[in-house]
């Protein structure tokens, strides 16, 4: 269990989150969306420690992230994370970038990080992929490669923070394909992201934010067909 | 104007002398380049340990490494240390000279290189679980090492030629070393150096040959 609260943080002068208080249970697969500098992709990377907050506290399974006595190395390897820029490791082949990890952090044996790895690509489709450089494939196939690479540390959270803002239209697709499946597995995720079409499918609730604050959160249907907050109807306009 | 007799039978004679000296030279060159990067490597950790002292300490090793001439290094080495009473052969002065230089001036290329591989990926592997420390071995170095291996051919170059200024400490098992030393038996001066010229030359051409061959190996993607 994800626990949030009361979770304040700036940068410099400007607060980006103001506050957030929010759960998210095993299992359920909650997506965020909002505009642009709502706080919704630096909530993610508070939860895994990356950036520090300034008040509050997040807890993972009762482990709080920021406490100085966290061993942070040892808790992102349950909490996954992929980015809108899907950073694969250049010089690694995709077989070798999501071997890296396993081998290195959880000490794997090679054999084990390979069939790990391999298992791991043959599920987000790329098989066919193992001894290629990330850089020779699509845009959408290395950010199935990054999805893979976190998958390969058997994390128990997934955080996707806007995987498909930086893809082709005609490569989202396969990467939302992706997420889909992973919903359908049981994965516990937190989906930063624009899609709305696939917000209302997958998500057990959607958290609208806006400037700094979660403005509401509901199950799809409600958030979708019925929204309270006048910036949440304002902003599905927009975007509709 | 002109009645110099050239005398090449003489001078080609003492090739396998210089053949060997040659191959001292190679030694120092490549011996120098290990402990330079390994050296280097350090001075970048140092750097971007957020500690002022092993940054002070990084920074005035690649100031003086890069704005002293190289001679003067080697000579500190040996007469300079020799003043505090650290004796070293002149081997291990030109050995050790030639490694300080290396260092600084790969410090700064790797410095560069570091600003070419995205912030991103460090954040990256941190994500995965990494410390600091695996993250910048498994992920940054390797990287930095490959968009410095340029500079790095040419630093293996200089430290090739730089080897000649083992002169000023007498050094005279190196190529140049035994050069000069056939030079004041024979006083075939124009053949001899003329000789060296063409066997540091050609030493040279199979480094940056070989280097080019290498790095199409290693760098496929």
């Amino acid at each position: 269990m994800i626990e949030i609260q009361n979770v304040r943080k700036s940068f410099g002068s400007l607060e980006v989150l103001k506050g957030i208080d929010l759960t998210v249970a095993k299992g359920e697969v909650l997506t965020i969306i909002g505009g642009s500098g709502s706080g919704k992709s630096t909530l993610l990377t508070c939860i895994n420690g990356l950036e520090p907050i300034d008040s509050g506290k997040i807890l993972v399974d009762g482990t709080e992230v920021h406490a100085k006595s966290t061993d942070l190395n040892k808790l992102r390897q349950k909490i996954g994370i992929v980015f809108q820029q899907w950073n694969a490791f250049p010089h690694l082949t995709v077989l070798e970038n999501v071997m890296l990890a396993p081998r290195k952090v959880l000490g794997m044996a090679k054999a084990d990080a390979e069939a790990m790895a391999v298992k791991q690509l043959t599920h987000v489709g790329l098989a066919d992929k193992l001894n290629v450089y990330p850089t020779r494939m699509s845009g959408g196939q290395q950010q199935r490669m990054a999805i893979a690479r976190a998958l390969a540390m058997s994390p128990d959270y997934m955080l996707f923070d806007e995987v498909t803002s930086a893809l082709d239209p005609q490569l989202v697709g396969e990467v939302l394909d992706t997420l889909r499946m992973l919903a359908s597995e049981g994965m516990t995720m937190i989906c930063v992201t624009h899609e709305m079409k696939f917000a209302r499918e997958v998500s057990d609730r959607v958290a609208f934010f806006h400037k700094g604050v979660m403005a509401e959160i509901a199950p799809p249907a409600e958030l979708f067909g019925a929204p309270k907050d006048a910036d949440l109807q304002k902003f599905l306009a927009a975007t509709h | 104007m002109f009645n110099y007799n050239f005398r090449w039978n003489q001078a080609l004679n003492s090739l396998p002398q210089m053949l060997e000296g040659a191959l001292v030279t190679i030694e120092i060159a490549l011996l120098s380049m290990l402990i330079g990067i390994s050296v280097a490597i350090l001075l970048t950790v140092f750097r971007l340990s957020g500690s002022r002292i092993l940054n002070a300490v990084a920074t005035t090793w690649v100031e003086i490494a890069r704005n002293t001439p190289a001679l003067f290094q080697i000579y500190m080495v040996h007469f300079g240390l020799g003043g505090f009473g650290i004796h070293l052969s002149p081997y291990l002065s030109l050995l050790i000279g030639i490694a300080f230089n290396n260092a600084g001036y790969l410090a700064e290329n790797f410095r560069g290189a570091l600003k070419a591989i995205p912030e991103t990926q460090t954040r990256a592997a941190r994500s995965l679980g990494m410390s600091a420390g695996k993250a910048f071995r498994h992920v940054v170095m390797p990287q930095m090492l490959r968009i410095s291996f340029l500079p790095m051919t040419n630093q293996m170059v200089w430290a090739i030629l730089m080897t000649s200024l083992g002169a000023v400490v007498a050094m005279n098992t190196d190529l140049y070393g035994v050069t000069s030393e056939l030079n004041a038996r024979t006083f075939r001066t124009f053949e001899l150096f003329a000789i060296a010229a063409v066997i540091f030359y050609l030493i040279t051409k199979a480094i940056t040959l070989s280097a080019r061959l290498l790095a199409a190996r290693l760098f496929r993607y």
